[in-house]
């Protein structure tokens, strides 16, 4: 029974749903993962953001430090 | 050092010969799973991409391929949870009378959209499920390595997504 609802189901499936006639790829993907990996390495990770913010953060909370950061650089 | 060390060790020569090698492949199985063409080349790039991020996690002893698959096809669920793309059916233009058979009455052709409409509305993880072994009648070993579960619980998603689509069908008028 349950065997026989399965096959019923399948054949009304591949009936139904639009069969793949291209399987293959068609070109070489390798140009837009290499675009994607450049992408990725330009963008600065998450944990350098939130370094500059506790700078920011420092800075306000503690602008006397400011003129003593810039005479030592 | 073989291939797969050396792309273990981060190094983008080796990614890129892997990549050469399996790009096919993964688009290939995505395909079956999405059904798109443009989704499934976008999702083989996400793939390698997610594939190259986690290069540090790769065991060299184990196959990069069913690695790679089982990456495209958490992948490719995700982009069913996503996108409620519109089904296309077969036949949907003028009808072409390939193998010399009638053409479709409005009946049928009625029946076939209940049965897209119903199949899209299944759960992503159901749908793949009856898409791979119900559509492409891929062996439910090759699934479960792909989904990363048991053979049994791939039949057990295949029993449900069967229940459920008779369900639906009833709802929507049609008695498969």
């Amino acid at each position: 029974m349950r065997e026989q609802s399965r096959e019923e189901l399948r054949k009304l499936l591949q009936s139904a749903i639009e069969p793949l006639e291209e399987r293959e790829l068609k070109q070489d993907l390798w140009p837009r993962m290499l675009r994607r990996l450049e992408q990725q390495s330009i963008r600065p990770p998450w944990f350098d953001w939130a370094l500059v913010a506790l700078v920011l953060i420092w800075f306000l909370l503690f602008p006397e430090v400011i003129p003593g950061l810039l005479y030592q650089l | 050092m073989e291939l797969l060390e050396h792309f273990a060790l981060g190094d983008l020569e080796a990614f890129e010969t892997l990549f050469r090698e399996f790009q096919g492949q993964v688009y290939a199985w995505i395909l079956c799973i999405v059904r798109d063409p443009g989704s499934a080349e976008d999702l083989t790039v996400e793939t390698f991409w997610r594939v190259y991020r986690a290069h540090t996690r790769f065991d060299t002893t184990r196959g990069f391929g069913a690695w790679a698959r089982r990456i495209a096809t958490n992948i490719a669920l995700d982009h069913l949870k996503a996108v409620r793309r519109e089904v296309s059916l077969p036949q949907d233009g003028p009808t072409e009378s390939g193998g010399g058979s009638p053409p479709d009455s409005t009946a049928q052709r009625d029946i076939r959209s209940a049965i897209a409409r119903a199949f899209r509305k299944l759960p992503a993880r159901l749908q793949a499920v009856a898409t791979l072994a119900l559509i492409e009648e891929r062996p439910y070993a090759e699934i479960a390595e792909a989904l990363g579960i048991s053979v049994a619980a791939v039949k057990s998603r295949e029993f449900r997504a069967v229940r459920l689509l008779r369900e639906k069908l009833r709802r929507l008028g049609v008695e498969p």
